[in-house]
């Protein structure tokens, strides 16, 4: 009885301490994110040089679209590698 | 219809400054005699590509940003191909959070570049002194 109650408690608590995302440019009023600038949208790289997903970085749509477009722009020019491994 | 436009560049490493100089020059003027307006100009000098362009491993970046009627891009892109030493390029509208991003920059750069051209180089000058300290 006492074991069941624990387990039943613990995994609803877990998801309790989840801090919540939030989409970064919505939050700091960007609207328009540079190309020009490889460093910041290497925050929405994984270390093979992709796009992170929405669900992971929590950016909202309009703002994803914007991310990624300006992350080809990037790569277009040479800024951001096509594919690599250990970027970071 | 003027539009705002951004062109960003890169030309091949090899090339003499004065070469250099020219093939922007050239653009330069494709874009002006065509009544466009140049806003503003970048040139990053020599960078590290991040993937080899026809064996090239360095480009030198130029971007530029100006007001033209929406057929100038075409006459630019064709300028482009047909030169062998731009070995990258890249043309787009700004849209209005584009446009007021581009504008701060710019204000960013070019006003305060002169003036703190003496603050630059001070601060290059204290940096190792800090780096000793540590």
């Amino acid at each position: 009885m006492a074991q069941e109650q624990e387990i039943r408690y613990l995994t609803p608590k877990a998801a309790e301490n989840r801090k919540k995302k939030y989409c970064r440019f919505k939050k700091s009023g960007i609207k328009y994110i540079d190309y020009k600038d490889p460093e910041f949208l290497k925050k929405f790289l994984n270390e093979q040089g992709k796009i992170l997903p929405r669900r992971l970085t929590g950016t909202s749509l309009k703002y994803q679209r914007k991310v990624a477009q300006a992350v080809k722009r990037a790569r277009h020019l040479a800024l951001l590698p096509y594919v690599t491994d250990m970027m970071k | 219809m003027l539009n705002h436009y951004e062109t960003t560049f890169i030309l091949n490493p090899v090339l003499s400054e004065d070469q250099t100089k020219e093939v922007v020059g050239k653009i330069k003027d494709l874009l002006t005699n065509g009544g466009a307006k140049i806003l503003n100009e970048e040139q990053w000098g020599l960078r590290k590509l991040a993937y080899p362009i026809k064996g090239k491993t360095m480009g030198f970046y130029i971007v530029l940003q100006f007001d033209a009627e929406p057929t100038m891009v075409n006459t630019l892109e064709t300028a482009y191909r047909r030169d062998e030493r731009v070995i990258r390029f890249l043309t787009f509208r700004l849209d209005k959070y584009a446009f007021e991003y581009a504008e701060k920059r710019r204000n960013k750069f070019s006003a305060p570049a002169e003036q703190k051209a003496e603050v630059v180089e001070e601060e290059v000058v204290v940096e190792p002194e800090e780096n000793k300290e540590d």
